[in-house]
């Protein structure tokens, strides 16, 4: 049988988890649920371990319901991390700080969106009526991941709610807005995957021109913008030409 | 003046590359960097380099580069051929694990790795190359990095941080590690999680006295080992959580990935166990078709064999020594001499030398 590290999970308060990732890592996990409030507690865990970072920590990573601790073995180790981490839970309970707003176009083409027919036609909806419920939300950033700046937004209105596609495209091309089960995105590179695609969006979420080359970060909401044709290529080429300032989707929340 | 190694041949897949761009996985954003971390910090050294400069990652086959700056000195860390092309003179490899002294019009051809699935090439200096995100390391999946994020290509310049003035005074030796470095054999040590409870007993037992090999669908991201299938209790997903390089993740059909350097930030598979730091380097030499096997070890394990790893490390580096002649002559340092005073100086002590 498997030798199990006995430092492995430790309980702090009633339902945190440690997990570990090696040695130079470890989960702080506040439960298996994505939910808004699980996942406050992780960005504000984020927030005060980027605030005032322990001796040795690299870096923090947020994700739905847990915090992923990347540390230094070198410099320090793991009961010492541990430790800190757990002070900073002890700590502060001030939330993470509110996220920006953001009004992202979208064109629900379906030459853009070449599942949105298909979806519609699952759901028993109209294209447009899809078009509209997914408008209709504000959506919240849960976490980043998969590829540089790529969203994973909740929650979508559960009459939208279907699996994955089961053949994955090879190519969803940059900027693909799409879904699947609760969540919501835009791609941001081209690439393979197995969402929905239902339109696209025509401000880049990652360009390297720009002094933060990634547009969203987890804990930003955003709302979607339908726009017609004609107003997405003029928005695709004031961007190509270097005229669109991506600060003019901020939206005072 | 203007200093450059030019891409005369690129080579397969060759990479700027230091130690990782850590701090912005929260973005997404992998954190790349040296599969082998060690040899890079000992190519480093051997040029006088800070450790985590960034060098030449090379994979397979590597490029051909001419020196276009009055000197350079490099070296190079691994399984990897090299050879010298110097007008006027023959064709003649040169060693890995010491120094080279090359100057203006070289060719420094570099072939097959032969081995492991990289090699290092450091430049004394460093590559005057802008840092994205803190960091030189190039992730060629999304194009991130100098160079465009992509690997070396036909005509390409690698301006070089010193312009090959200030390498060195004329009377300073190539350096050698005494030894190369050893990264020691037997199982890759693991420690078991993040998710080893979702994983059957047997599943358990099976991974840690199985042999596996690496799979065809090796790269920078991962690699896919073949072996006997690993059963989950339940379901192979979870909600995606954040992965570290060494995470060794089982989707539902029971046949591990080991995650290297490039792997996404975050993914919904369950991770059996995760590999020490102190034998990541180990982990990305592997090859496809090398066979590999796993020891559990604890966190307060791993932390004692990391730490007595760095001490090894810096012996090595301590050991860092001139280069000895071989046989009673030692042409490289003849060789050096030569290109740094620009003439064979046979006033102060050359005519001493028995000519060849």
């Amino acid at each position: 049988m498997a030798a199990v590290d006995d430092d492995r999970v430790r309980s702090v308060g009633v339902e945190i988890r440690f997990t570990t990732a090696g040695d130079s890592a470890f989960n702080v996990e506040f439960g298996e649920a994505i939910d808004r409030a699980t996942n406050a507690r992780v960005m504000a865990l984020h927030a005060r371990l980027k605030a005032a970072p322990p001796p040795g920590l690299v870096e923090t990573v947020p994700t739905f319901r847990s915090l992923l601790v990347v540390y230094d073995p070198v410099a320090t180790g793991r009961r010492e991390m541990q430790a800190a981490v757990e002070a900073a839970l002890a700590g502060s309970n001030a939330a993470a700080a509110e996220g920006r707003l953001w009004r992202l176009p979208v064109c629900y083409d379906p030459d853009l969106g070449p599942d949105l027919a298909e979806l519609a036609d699952g759901l028993g909806l109209t294209v447009e009526r899809v078009a509209e419920l997914h408008g209709s939300a504000e959506y919240f950033v849960y976490m980043l991941g998969f590829m540089p700046g790529f969203g994973y937004m909740g929650d979508l209105p559960a009459e939208l709610e279907r699996p994955r596609r089961t053949e994955p495209r090879v190519r969803v091309p940059a900027g693909s807005v799409a879904v699947a089960g609760r969540l919501t995105t835009v791609y941001p590179w081209e690439s393979p995957g197995g969402w929905h695609l239902i339109g696209r969006c025509p401000v880049p979420l990652y360009d390297a021109g720009r002094a933060d080359p990634v547009l969203l970060t987890a804990g930003d909401r955003v709302r979607f913008e339908a726009v017609d044709r004609a107003a997405f290529d003029g928005i695709a080429q004031a961007v190509a030409a270097g005229r669109f300032d991506p600060a003019s989707l901020r939206a005072a929340s | 003046m203007s200093a450059f190694l030019t891409v005369v041949r690129p080579g397969l897949f060759a990479t700027i590359q230091d130690l990782g761009r850590f701090g912005f996985q929260e973005l997404g954003m992998p954190v790349a960097g040296a599969l082998d971390p060690v040899a890079l910090r000992l190519a480093n050294a051997l040029v006088g380099n800070p450790q985590g400069m960034a060098g030449l990652e090379i994979a397979l086959l590597g490029p051909v580069l001419r020196v276009d700056s009055p000197a350079v000195r490099i070296a190079a860390v691994g399984p990897l051929a090299m050879t010298l092309e110097r007008e006027g003179e023959a064709t003649r490899p040169l060693e890995p694990h010491r120094s080279h002294s090359l100057r203006q019009g070289d060719l420094l051809r570099l072939g097959a790795v032969d081995g492991a699935s990289v090699a290092y090439l450091a430049v004394a200096g460093g590559f005057a190359l802008a840092p994205v995100m803190g960091s030189l390391s190039i992730y060629v999946r999304a194009g991130i990095g100098p160079l465009g994020g992509r690997p070396l290509g036909q005509d390409d310049r690698l301006p070089l941080a010193r312009d090959g003035a200030a390498d060195g005074p004329p009377d300073e030796p190539d350096l050698e590690l005494p030894q190369p470095p050893e990264y020691g054999v037997g199982p890759l040590r693991v420690v078991l999680g993040p998710q080893d409870d979702r994983f059957t007993e047997q599943a358990l037992a099976t991974f840690l006295s199985a042999a596996y090999h690496v799979g065809k669908q090796a790269d920078r991201m991962g690699l896919r080992l073949e072996g006997p299938s690993l059963k989950h209790r339940g379901s192979a997903d979870i909600p995606s959580d954040g992965l570290v390089t060494g995470s060794i993740q089982v989707p539902g059909n029971g046949q591990p990935i080991l995650l290297l350097n490039d792997h996404q930030t975050a993914g919904g598979y369950t991770k059996i166990a995760t590999v020490i730091s102190a034998d990541l380097p180990r982990a990305g030499r592997l090859r496809p078709g090398d066979r590999l096997s796993f020891q559990a070890v604890t966190v307060d394990e791993a932390e004692a064999i990391r730490r007595r790893q760095e001490q090894a490390i810096s012996g090595w580096i301590r050991a860092i020594r001139p280069v000895r002649p071989a046989g009673g002559i030692d042409l490289e340092a003849l060789y050096a001499e030569n290109l740094i005073s620009g003439t064979v100086d046979i006033v102060n002590g050359g005519s001493d030398l028995p000519l060849v």
